[in-house]
């Protein structure tokens, strides 16, 4: 396994001597970024930020790294290269989760306090409009035509799908309690939302904005209740799903095509959110109750490494 | 009449019209709640620092009012709550009656049980469910069980497990129990002394705090306060911590810190199991803390949360089940697919035997989160959670069965 992160590493170095890949953590409870080399899965940086960093999402060309201090209230741009704060974004209260359009030029910021998605334009740094949704806010998606914007509330239970032209819902789906995440395909022809109490992930046809599977999860020796879904991945080639599963501490495996659960593997303590590399040979989870994250190697759905970060991880972000 | 005039009072017709259709699109389905109470004075705190509140239960009944609203206005669902805060010395039967005359099937009963008890017979005739919010007294639980009544608030046995469990994985399982003079202080105490004997602990000897009255706002009462205390905890037989069951806040807050023993004091005081407290931040608790705090203007007492969690837990009866129907919601409610998202780490559901929510209880200082329970050693056949309160053969009651 070493010979091949090493021949992985020089491939990739051959190919652009001047891109390395980065892995960047957000530690809730540290108030920093964690950045770790993503060759030598060394940790080589700890940078301070806002409060209770939650949710961090990179620009399309990797220049810009996103990152929710929910708790000023604010958006902070970090410069990936410089590390430096560049200046932030007027998201409205509590930011836990954004994401941004395909050509990097709005962020979608859901604000928990106030049943709020923020659209924000990235260049300006100006709010743009303000949509009103369920209660508590948390998972925003966008679909990769940049169409849809698919934002899930906790407490109302339900994907609002928000036209990216008029800002206005056009389908609420009902899923199960909790909400957390939506993950759109790669096709944008299902998006995948996780319910953290309900214990399950919908998967939602986009052409009919049904849910057309829910995905269950069953580990021997753990009570139903510890199961609970929060960050999901799908494979570009809709091939795997990883599902993490909070304080079960675990993530699913399971069949993209089928929906069949294929394993489970054993990580950090509640595992909460996930990220591929760019070529998507790795996935790697956030672990907040351990301080760590997983390194999985995606084809062999296999734990490869933990590497220890910043107090109570929460979001990460991957560039090369 | 001017032409001008009889256009304006054309034109303003025409838009009362408009307004009246608007009004009239009736949505798919109307949902009211009534949120029935009987005034009474307010607890006053002994603590200075804990405010006297007015409106415990009603602000968390009118907050998730507004939540099951937002949600529903995806739904064209309309919720409505109607307030019925009935007078000291009103006959509470004759409210009940005209409510139910009026329409209304679904209460949060923030109710003494007394009170409950006089109206589930009534419920239970007239179709009506009482969310009881309030009354805490395990014989709703055990003995006195309505098809009509479900129970929001934890019993006394709950909180009285919750604890127990915890002194005891904390090896802190020798107790000196002290109790005041009122029922339902005797009523917490009891619930101990239950505890005590299902987990493994001895109670090393009971004392009781008569309570003789007087005021609680004195110039220089501290002097004598840590005299008395002292006296009153002396000479008990080796103990790792003091139980306090003093519901009628008369002299728990006093024990911390003058007991003649160095022991911590948990129960009512120091650390108290609860449904729910301010310090609560687990499981995305402070969302619902600040949504709150910025409506009320106070914090959420346990109170509030009982009134709260059963207004949410009708809103999410009725988004999933798609009915308005009484009947259909209390099936809903009580069945396999029902389960609460309320800040507690997992689904909070009922128990079909007596139709108690299960929840987690929390362990809470004034200012500190300390641990929920059930804590990790202590298991069920069923769910951890029924492991708090009384099980079902220990229970009487076979509701839904």
């Amino acid at each position: 396994m070493r010979h091949l992160l090493a021949g992985t590493a020089i491939a990739i170095l051959l190919a652009n001597p001047l891109a390395a890949r980065e892995i960047f953590v957000s530690n809730e409870k540290g108030n920093t970024i964690t950045v770790i080399d993503g060759e030598t899965l060394e940790p080589t940086e700890d940078i301070p930020v806002g409060n209770r960093p939650r949710g961090i999402a990179l620009s399309p060309d990797g220049k810009h790294l996103y990152i929710c201090a929910s708790d000023d209230d604010t958006i902070q741009v970090m410069d990936t290269a410089t590390r430096e704060i560049l200046g932030t974004l007027p998201s409205g209260p509590d930011p836990e989760l954004l994401d941004l359009s395909p050509d990097g030029t709005l962020v979608y910021v859901a604000n928990e306090d106030d049943n709020m998605v923020t659209v924000v334009d990235a260049e300006s740094r100006t709010m743009l409009a303000e949509i009103p949704v369920g209660v508590e806010p948390e998972g925003m998606g966008v679909s990769h035509d940049g169409k849809w914007i698919v934002n899930t509330s906790e407490t109302t239970n339900m994907a609002h799908f928000i036209s990216a032209d008029t800002y206005e819902i056009t389908d609420n789906v009902l899923v199960d309690s909790r909400p957390r995440f939506a993950e759109w395909t790669s096709d944008d022809a299902e998006i995948w939302v996780s319910a953290e109490i309900g214990g399950t992930v919908s998967v939602i046809d986009n052409e009919t904005r049904e849910i057309k599977h829910k995905i269950t999860f069953e580990v021997a020796g753990l009570p139903p209740e510890a199961l609970q879904p929060v960050g999901v991945r799908v494979t570009d080639d809709r091939s795997l799903a990883f599902v993490a599963l909070g304080p079960a501490n675990r993530i699913a495996v399971v069949d993209a095509q089928t929906y069949e659960v294929q394993d489970y593997l054993l990580v950090g303590q509640r595992v909460w959110q996930l990220a591929f590399s760019p070529d998507q040979k790795f996935i790697y989870s956030t672990n907040g109750n351990s301080n760590d994250i997983s390194v999985i190697d995606v084809e062999n759905a296999e734990v490869i490494k933990s590497v220890p970060v910043g107090e109570l991880p929460w979001g990460v972000a991957v560039k090369d | 009449m001017p032409l001008t005039a009889l256009l304006r009072r054309a034109l303003g017709t025409w838009l009362l019209l408009l307004v009246a259709a608007g009004g009239a699109r009736a949505a798919a389905l109307d949902v009211t709640i009534t949120y029935l109470t009987r005034s009474e004075p307010p607890l006053v705190p002994l603590s200075l620092a804990e405010p006297v509140i007015e409106d415990e239960g009603l602000m968390g009944a009118r907050q998730a009012i507004s939540e099951n609203q937002t949600t529903g206005q995806f739904l064209q669902h309309d919720y409505r709550l109607v307030e019925r805060v009935v007078p000291e010395e009103a006959n509470l039967e004759a409210v009940f009656d005209e409510a139910v005359g009026a329409g209304e099937r679904l209460f949060i009963a923030d109710l003494r049980m007394q009170d409950l008890l006089a109206l589930a017979p009534k419920a239970d005739a007239a179709g009506a469910y009482l969310f009881n919010s309030h009354a805490e007294d395990d014989e709703l639980r055990t003995s006195q069980c309505f098809a009509s009544v479900l129970h929001t608030a934890p019993s006394r046995a709950m909180k009285a497990d919750a604890l127990a469990q915890y002194l005891v994985w904390k090896q802190w399982s020798r107790w000196f129990l002290v109790h005041g003079s009122h029922p339902a202080d005797r009523a917490f105490a009891a619930a101990i002394e239950r505890a005590a004997t299902r987990f493994g602990a001895e109670i090393v000897e009971t004392r009781e705090y008569q309570d003789t009255g007087g005021g609680r706002r004195t110039d220089s009462g501290h002097v004598q306060v840590q005299r008395q205390m002292a006296v009153f905890t002396q000479d008990v037989p080796e103990h790792d911590v003091l139980v306090v069951a003093d519901e009628s806040e008369v002299f728990g807050d006093y024990l911390p810190y003058h007991t003649w023993d160095p022991r911590p004091v948990v129960g009512t005081s120091g650390l108290v199991p609860s449904s729910w407290s301010r310090v609560h931040e687990q499981w995305g608790g402070t969302q619902v803390q600040r949504r709150f705090t910025a409506f009320a203007g106070r914090w959420m007492t346990e109170r509030d949360f009982n009134a709260w969690v059963a207004v949410r837990a009708l809103g999410e009866a009725v988004t999933r089940a798609q009915t308005a129907d009484p009947e259909a919601l209390h099936h809903y409610i009580l069945g396999e697919e029902f389960a609460l998202a309320a800040f507690k780490g997992q689904g909070l559901t009922f128990r079909p035997w007596n139709q108690q929510m299960r929840q987690p209880v929390l362990l809470v200082t004034p200012r500190q989160l300390v641990s929920v329970s059930p804590q990790d050693q202590f298991l069920h056949q069923r769910t951890p959670l029924d492991t708090l309160g009384y099980d079902e053969p220990e229970s009487e009651c076979r509701l839904n069965s």
